[in-house]
C-alpha cells in the first residue's frame, strides 16, 4: 500500500506496447515529504501526514509553521494524512512517484466538477415523466410523484429531488498505471479521473 | 493543453513512431505530409492469429481532423464496386508506410460530397 498527492493535468491518448491506443490522464504527483506520524499512544489512531507542493513562508501562518517545524519538513500548501502509509515511511521521508510502478491498480480521490443546480434527469437519471404530444408541453423532464397523500401527509427524507450537483468527492477505483516518469513525477493512469484540470488527487495503491 | 501533457503527446508520438519503425523493413516509417483530395498509398499492418502481414489500402483522403495524438484522417475507396471508407490515426503503429500517389485539387477540407460520385466524377473533381 502507498498513497501520493498529486495534481491532474490533464488527457492525451498513448498506444501500449501491443499497439492498443488507450486514453490517459496525467497526474503530477508529489514529491510529497512526510509532515507528521501520528501515533495510537498520542492521536488515538495511527496516520502518515504528507505535504504537496512548497509555498513561500510569508504564505504560512505561525501555528501553521511550527507544525512543519516539528518535524523538520518544508512548507506545504495541501496536507494529507494516511493510513496506507503507515509503517511504510518515517519522519524526514519524501514520498514520490517511485513508490508505485507500472501495471498497479490504483484508486484516486478528487472534488467532482461542480454542475450546479441540476434537474432529477441529469442528476438522478430519472426517465422524466410523459410525452411531448397530445397536449403536453412541459412534463419531459418533470420528476413525477413525490409520495403520497393523506399517509404519510409529508415526504420521505432522502427522496431524490433536483438540486446542486457534483463538487463532492469521488473515488474511482481500479485504474491501472500505464507509466511512471520519476523524473518528471508524472504518473499516467489509464482512463479518466474526477476533477477539474488542477485540482488536487489523492491516489492509494490497492 | 498543459505543457507538461503536451511534452507527453510528444514523447508518445514518438513512441508510435518507433513502433513503427521497428517494424517496417525497408519502406520508410515516415508519414509524409498530405490533405484532403490526396490520393494515397497506405501499407496497414494486419494482424491474423499469429501471423501479421501487410496489407495495402489505396484511396483518396476525404477527411483529416483533430491535433495531437488524435488526429485521424478518412480514406475512401471503391472496391468491388462498394465504397469503403477507413479512418486511420496519423500516429498509428499500424500503418507501415505511406506515399502520395497524387496530389488533388479541392477548396474544401471535407470532401464528403465526393461520396455519391462516379469514378470518373471523382477523377474530375480532383484534377
Amino acid at each position: 500500500m502507498s498513497a501520493i498527492l498529486g495534481r491532474k493535468l490533464g488527457m492525451t491518448s498513448i498506444y501500449t506496447e501491443d499497439g492498443r491506443f488507450v486514453p490517459c490522464t496525467v497526474i503530477e504527483a508529489g514529491p510529497c515529504p512526510v509532515v507528521q506520524i501520528k501515533t495510537t499512544e498520542n492521536d488515538g489512531y495511527e496516520a502518515v501526514q504528507i505535504g504537496y507542493e512548497e509555498i513561500a513562508e510569508r504564505k504560512v501562518n505561525r501555528p501553521m509553521k511550527g507544525h512543519f517545524a516539528k518535524n523538520d519538513a518544508p512548507l506545504s500548501r495541501h496536507l494529507k494524512e494516511f493510513r496506507q502509509l503507515v509503517d511504510k515511511v518515517k519522519a524526514g521521508d519524501v514520498v514520490t512517484v517511485e513508490m508505485f510502478s507500472q501495471g498497479d491498480k490504483i484508486k484516486v480521490s478528487a472534488t467532482s466538477k461542480g454542475k450546479g443546480f441540476q434537474g432529477v434527469v441529469r442528476r438522478h437519471h430519472f426517465g422524466g415523466v410523459g410525452m411531448t404530444t397530445h397536449g403536453q408541453s412541459d412534463r419531459p423532464r418533470a420528476p413525477g410523484s413525490i409520495g403520497s397523500s393523506s399517509f404519510p401527509s409529508r415526504v420521505f427524507k432522502g427522496m431524490r429531488m433536483a438540486g446542486r450537483m457534483g463538487g463532492t468527492r469521488i473515488t474511482v477505483r481500479n485504474l491501472e498505471i500505464l507509466r511512471i516518469l520519476p523524473d518528471q513525477n508524472i504518473i499516467m493512469v489509464r482512463g479518466s479521473i474526477p476533477g477539474a484540470l488542477n485540482s488536487v488527487v489523492e491516489i492509494v495503491k490497492l | 493543453m498543459h505543457p507538461k501533457v503536451r511534452q507527453i503527446e510528444a514523447m508518445a508520438q514518438a513512441e508510435a513512431f518507433e513502433m513503427r519503425k521497428a517494424k517496417a523493413s525497408e519502406m520508410s516509417p515516415e508519414i509524409p505530409s498530405f490533405r484532403p483530395g490526396d490520393t494515397v498509398k497506405i501499407a496497414v499492418r494486419v494482424v491474423e492469429g499469429e501471423k501479421e502481414r501487410i496489407q495495402n489500402f489505396q484511396g483518396v483522403v476525404i477527411a483529416r481532423r483533430g491535433s495531437g495524438m488524435n488526429e485521424t484522417f478518412r480514406v475512401r475507396k471503391i472496391s468491388n464496386g462498394v465504397g469503403v471508407e477507413r479512418i486511420f490515426p496519423v500516429n498509428s503503429p499500424i500503418i507501415q508506410s505511406m506515399t502520395v500517389l497524387k496530389s488533388g485539387k479541392v477548396r474544401r477540407a471535407k470532401l464528403y460530397y465526393l461520396r455519391g460520385m462516379s469514378d470518373k466524377k471523382i477523377r474530375q473533381k480532383l484534377s
